[in-house]
């Protein structure tokens, strides 16, 4: 979008919120699968798919839409959700995520379900098909519009694979890939800064021919302004590193590391029992919803 | 007898040897004429693996990953699914050795159609030693699903099973050697994914007999090892089966049938390859018994080519002992 008015960053930030609810319910249901990431990503796969985006989902094959490659698989719950609320497949069927048989698989499957570019999960090859995916489409077309967006986890960053893609898109100068970083600070066994530290990241990302900014991940303008500024960049590839707060929306989840893995009704107790976890998230979330206000007017 | 379409000389001792990984080079400029969806990436081999003339004749086709296998894999993935046929090309060792993983979820679980070489494949690496000899990488392979899985017998055979590969929609894996290979076949010899080939018939007269199994470099052994059984009174057929996978079973069980015992021959380990494969199918359908030439559960080492294929007794000898031991 060109310039988000403060009613449809309001409009943004309730679909937002609508798929967050869906994630907490099809988690719940699940049994099993992550939290946190896919509520902290909620926002940007919001505007993604209902501001930036050109895509069908009517036609989900269309060849000129620009490409979603999730590389970090397992926040697949929100893309899950995010397809439903657009128009992919019916909500109802989010209920089905990792059972016997379903399209939703534990992590994403290529041609199972429509809208999944890629099946993903071990991290660190989305980047890569991302720029294989930009690379074909420059040698077809070099004045091409489409973009491709690769988005990863902060923790995923740890994988070798990511900075030999990184040197081969800097190397390419390919100005049609934009990477969203999900800068958590979290992973699976603790603070990303304890685990593998990853600063000076920005540094980093410019020492490897990446135009890079920061923003708030949770601003529907900020993200939306920086993803524009992103596809005018014309002689390099970008990275946005989203500042986001893992469980974003639910705020006795938020910031916890141990919910990076776990469903709402088996993550830790000590603020919410487990059998509290799903109900009280939900009612955070509508709670939250109500609260929605536009910015300005 | 040696089956018609190939070369004549095969007997005299004198056969032309050409690399395998040459017919690659051929058939991938030839395909890339052909279809302009080809393209091909490398990893700092581009001489090596033969990529180079397809890199000179297609530059804006040609992508120079550098020293970067995993990358390689999942970059050809991505170009697949924006409709392109990318050739990955590096050693096996490293492709599909060192990014299995990128080759079994983003390859493979996409169904994507990229064509994965693995080069300088089998201890005839030679001097560069162990740790640049794949012996494992059909067994890594075969257990993939929705992979082919084709080790060219010579640099015919190679040209036309790269021209296949380019043709066939989905992912395979080609496997080529480093050392110059005798030429057996010739360019008329029919290859067809898939499919097995009668390369040597036994002479009927003979009441004992005997049937050889072999994929890739090792053909030209199988067939002089054949001659000489035969010499020494032991009817012996070759059955070449450049794809392990999917094999077919129906000539290899008809092989079977027809011969009783058979020996496998193959430049990789005697688990997981081409022993594996035919040992899996018969032992459901009839039971055989197999003699296994390969490489026994070693690593390789350095050494002239023809000097390793000895000592790890895949020679023509070997093959011969193997043989009779069989009838015994």
């Amino acid at each position: 979008m060109q310039y988000l008015t403060s009613e449809e960053a309001r409009s943004l930030e309730l679909k937002a919120n609508d798929i967050r609810q869906s994630i907490i319910e099809m988690l719940t249901e699940a049994g099993s699968g992550h939290t946190a990431g896919p509520l902290g990503m909620a926002d940007v796969f919001t505007l993604l798919y209902f501001g930036i985006l050109k895509h069908d989902p009517k036609n989900p094959d269309w060849e000129e839409r620009d490409r979603v490659v999730l590389s970090n698989g397992h926040i697949c719950p929100l893309l899950y959700a995010t397809l439903a609320h657009a128009g992919y497949f019916e909500v109802e069927e989010l209920l089905t995520l990792r059972k016997l048989g379903s399209r939703l698989q534990g992590h994403p499957h290529r041609g199972a379900l429509p809208g999944i570019e890629t099946s993903s999960g071990p991290l660190g090859s989305g980047l890569s098909q991302a720029v294989g995916m930009a690379l074909a489409e420059r040698i077809d077309n070099p004045y091409s519009s489409k973009f491709f967006y690769c988005l990863t986890g902060d923790g995923e960053l740890n994988e070798g694979q990511i900075w030999e893609a990184l040197m081969l898109a800097g190397k390419e100068n390919l100005s049609n890939l934009i990477m969203i970083v999900d800068r958590n600070g979290i992973q699976i066994d603790g603070y990303t800064k304890d685990i593998m530290p990853l600063e000076p990241l920005t540094e980093k990302f410019e020492s490897f021919n990446f135009d890079v900014q920061e923003v708030d991940g949770h601003s529907m303008r900020a993200l939306n302004d920086a993803i524009g500024k992103a596809q005018a960049v014309y002689s390099q590839p970008s990275v946005i590193i989203a500042h986001t707060i893992a469980s974003k929306g639910v705020d006795v989840f938020e910031r916890d590391f141990r919910w990076h893995g776990n469903p709402p009704g088996k993550g830790p107790e000590d603020r919410v029992p487990k059998g509290e976890q799903a109900k009280v998230a939900l009612e955070k979330l509508r709670t939250l919803a109500g609260t929605i206000e536009a910015q300005d007017s | 007898m040696f089956a018609n379409h190939l070369q004549s000389n095969l007997s005299s001792g004198e056969v032309e040897k050409v690399p395998t990984r040459n017919g690659y080079g051929e058939g991938l400029l030839e395909a890339g004429k052909r279809d302009e969806r080809v393209v091909a990436l490398c990893c700092d081999l581009t001489e090596s693996t033969r990529t180079e003339q397809f890199a000179k004749e297609f530059p804006e086709r040609f992508i120079q990953v550098g020293i970067a296998e995993q990358n390689m894999a999942s970059v050809g993935s991505g170009m697949a699914a924006m409709g392109k046929i990318p050739f990955i090309a590096s050693y096996a060792m490293f492709s599909p050795g060192r990014n299995w993983e990128q080759i079994r979820t983003t390859i493979a679980y996409n169904n994507s159609n990229v064509k994965i070489i693995g080069a300088h494949a089998g201890v005839s690496v030679g001097p560069d030693g162990a740790t640049h000899q794949a012996i494992e990488d059909m067994a890594i392979m075969r257990v993939v699903p929705n992979m082919i899985v084709i080790a060219a017998a010579d640099v015919h055979e190679a040209r036309k099973a790269t021209l296949a590969a380019a043709k066939h929609e989905g992912p395979v894996y080609l496997r080529f050697g480093r050392s110059a290979t005798p030429v057996v076949t010739t360019p008329d010899s029919p290859f067809e994914i898939g499919k097995a080939q009668r390369m040597y018939s036994r002479d009927e007269s003979l009441e004992n007999k005997v049937g050889i199994v072999v994929t890739g470099s090792l053909l030209y052994n199988a067939l002089m090892a054949a001659e000489e059984l035969q010499k020494q009174g032991i009817g012996t057929s070759v059955l070449h089966m450049p794809t392990i996978k999917p094999l077919d079973t129906v000539a290899l069980e008809k092989f079977a049938e027809e011969h009783g015992a058979l020996v496998t021959v193959e430049e990789h380990q005697i688990a997981g390859g081409l022993a594996g494969a035919v040992s899996e199918y018969l032992s459901e359908v009839r039971p055989t018994k197999i003699a296994r030439i390969g490489v026994h559960d070693s690593f390789g080492e350095s050494g002239e080519p023809d000097e390793l294929i000895t000592h790890f007794g895949m020679d023509v000898d070997s093959i011969v002992k193997a043989g009779k031991k069989l009838i015994k």
